[in-house]
């Protein structure tokens, strides 16, 4: 009945203007099934608009966008409730509802979609959702002002995937966490997306990241989509800023611990 | 309608090769939207089960998994058949399935927890007094390093609040006013025609007005509009460490929030108040240039004759008064924020409930004392 396409994420010719300063202008991506495709640029260049443009929160001037195989830009309102339970978002800081536990954060999207489900199995989903994210038992019960950056992020997670959701969309997961922290959270989202087979969108400025999770990289600037592929192919690509970036002291550093981590799990093989 | 999750429960001798025993055979999707209506009848399965086989399920996701580990876990079955899929997140959950933490926090049951309220409040009432005490102290000593260093004070905020809390509520205020200066005419007009003194509505409309009427309304106006926006401008600002950033970067946030908007509050009230009073006599004249058959402006010139001048000091000294009632609740509850977006919700009605509270009962003080020493 909901098969998933082969193509989750369609974005043709997108065009985003605020007051007289455009954000984007024929922008053009395609995200594959079972895919995590990392998107970067600088600061200004409009990621997280993209992101909000392709969950339905902003609306564009001009262009298409079409997630799972449906329309969002003319999407009607009960269209739009089918493919809002098959996608979860975490958000920068979490986003998480201040005055309910993680549990009952965790709840919030299966209240709404699934009513008919008892409490019993609620609670139950719920919990193992919040160990599922790597975070501590006794996190079930907590408010969100009693937890710290990193377990926000993992409980903004977990509420995210509550659905089980084919798309899971993540806007600069690792942003604020402690390098351990950070990659840790890597490996959580690498772990979970190969369990669950989603297919992950994910915004990032982190280069480990990029190197350690992400299939391919969609790089943002001038407005557009200038280049998307593995890594190697971006690298043979002479845009100055894809070449600034990658090549850049903090992109080698990247490059090599990737190197390293790859010697020393052959090395393990072997 | 969306396909649910079935299952048959067989008792099979034909695999007794297999241990013999029931099997539990699910069929259909197993995912989050399908479990929920037959949720309850897997609970009800008997154990013990030998098997339970996965052969006939279509798709499954986390929530399928577990469903089927728990029922596993129940009755001690072995679960076969599984596709790869349902295999790895099977396993998946097998991993996460020791929380025995409760969902909700934690909650007394009702008949302690009511007890409990009114303890609560009572402590809270008076510690909030000594509180509110400890903040006027504070502003107090903020006022009075800001006059030994006048170069610090902050115009700009101050004339900023002054338009926000004075100039913006001209509107309606003068509204307000106008038309309760009507309705303070015609009715009193009804009453007084009954003795054949109408003529006394003009000392009922300006002496009400100016001693009382006008800064009153005012206060609980300027209660509403700007003493709530403090609370919620100040508290958000506690919510996103904006007020710890200012104390990090040395600008004490007393200085640069709360004394701009206690002072700006305390200089427009007066205003406010003369201002409303002005429109309520002007609405009460109105009102009896048509009905009474007073004309417009002799109902003012008696106004000048009927109302003792010490009337507009009563209403003006009350003005800054309630002012600072008003703004201190509103920046001292804004402040009192510290976990949540509910908290900015609460903090702004006890500001907004404790400034009109304040204000009531201190006029009430106000009517009493000016009688008593002669100003009737």
């Amino acid at each position: 009945m909901r098969e998933c396409p082969d193509i989750p994420i369609r974005v043709r010719g997108l065009k985003n203007v605020f007051g007289d300063h455009v954000v984007h202008e024929g922008l053009d991506l395609e995200v594959r099934k079972g895919e995590i495709i990392g998107v970067v640029g600088g600061s200004g260049t409009g990621k997280s608009v993209l992101m909000r443009s392709i969950i339905g929160l902003q609306v564009p001037a001009e262009g298409e966008i079409e997630v799972l195989g449906s329309s969002i830009t003319d999407a009607r309102d009960d269209e739009d409730i089918d493919i809002r339970s098959r996608w979860g978002v975490l958000f920068q800081g979490g986003a998480l509802f201040s005055t309910l536990t993680v549990a009952e954060n965790v709840e919030v999207p299966l209240r709404e979609f699934y009513p008919e489900i008892e409490d019993e199995l609620r609670h139950e989903i719920a919990r193992y959702k919040v160990l599922l994210s790597g975070l501590p038992a006794n996190a079930t019960r907590k408010y969100p002002s009693e937890l710290s950056g990193g377990m926000k992020k993992r409980a903004g997670l977990a509420r995210a995937l509550a659905l089980d959701p084919e798309l899971l969309f993540l806007d600069e997961p690792t942003a604020g966490l402690d390098p351990i922290g950070a990659a840790a959270f890597d490996q959580l989202i690498l772990g979970l997306q190969q369990t669950l087979n989603l297919t992950v969108f994910l915004i990032t400025h982190d280069l480990d990241t990029l190197y350690e999770i992400c299939d391919r990289v969609a790089v943002l600037a001038d407005r557009k989509v200038i280049a998307c592929g593995t890594i190697p192919e971006l690298l043979a690509l002479d845009h100055p800023w894809i070449q600034e970036y990658f090549n850049g002291p903090r992109g080698r550093a990247a490059q090599s611990a990737k190197q390293r981590n790859g010697a020393a799990s052959e090395q393990q093989k072997g | 309608m969306r396909a649910l999750t079935d299952f048959t429960i067989a008792s099979d001798e034909a695999a007794s090769g297999d241990g013999g025993g029931a099997t539990l055979a699910f069929s259909g999707p197993m995912t989050v939207a399908s479990l929920g209506p037959i949720d309850a009848r897997i609970r009800d399965v008997p154990a013990p089960l030998a098997r339970i086989d996965m052969t006939g399920v279509t798709r499954i996701d986390t929530v399928g998994a577990w469903v089927a580990w728990r029922v596993a876990q129940r009755t001690g079955a072995r679960i076969v058949n599984c596709k790869p899929e349902a295999e790895r997140l099977i396993a998946a959950v097998s991993q996460a399935d020791d929380n025995r933490e409760p969902v909700a926090g934690e909650r007394l049951p009702l008949f302690s927890r009511v007890p409990a309220r009114v303890g609560e409040t009572i402590i809270g009432l008076g510690r909030g007094t000594l509180q509110v005490l400890g903040f006027l102290g504070l502003y107090v000593q903020a006022c009075w390093a800001l006059l030994r260093r006048p170069s610090t004070f902050r115009t700009k905020a101050l004339v900023h609040q002054m338009e926000l809390v004075g100039v913006n509520a001209l509107g309606i205020i003068a509204l307000m006013s106008f038309l309760v200066g009507i309705v303070i005419a015609q009715q009193g007009a009804v009453q007084l025609r009954q003795f054949g003194a109408e003529i006394y509505t003009v000392n009922l409309v300006g002496r009400l007005t100016l001693r009382e009427l006008g800064i009153l309304m005012t206060a609980i106006m300027v209660a509403g509009r700007s003493g709530s926006a403090f609370a919620a401008q100040l508290g958000t600002m506690k919510l996103t460490e904006e007020v710890d950033a200012m104390r990090t970067i040395g600008v004490s946030p007393m200085e640069a929030l709360v004394i701009p908007r206690i002072l700006a509050t305390m200089i427009m009230m007066p205003l406010l108040g003369i201002y409303s009073a002005f429109l309520g006599i002007v609405g009460g004249a109105f009102l009896s240039s048509l009905t009474l058959g007073i004309p417009f402006f002799t109902f003012l010139a008696r106004i000048q004759e009927v109302v003792p001048l010490h009337d507009v000091w009563v209403g003006l000294v009350k003005g800054p008064v309630f002012g600072l009632i008003v703004a201190v609740s509103g920046c001292y509850q804004g402040l009192q924020v510290r976990n949540n977006a509910e908290e900015v919700g609460t903090r702004t009605t006890a500001a907004v409930v404790m400034a009109i509270f304040m204000v009531i009962v201190l006029d009430a003080f106000f009517a009493v004392f000016f009688t008593e020493i002669g100003w009737g």
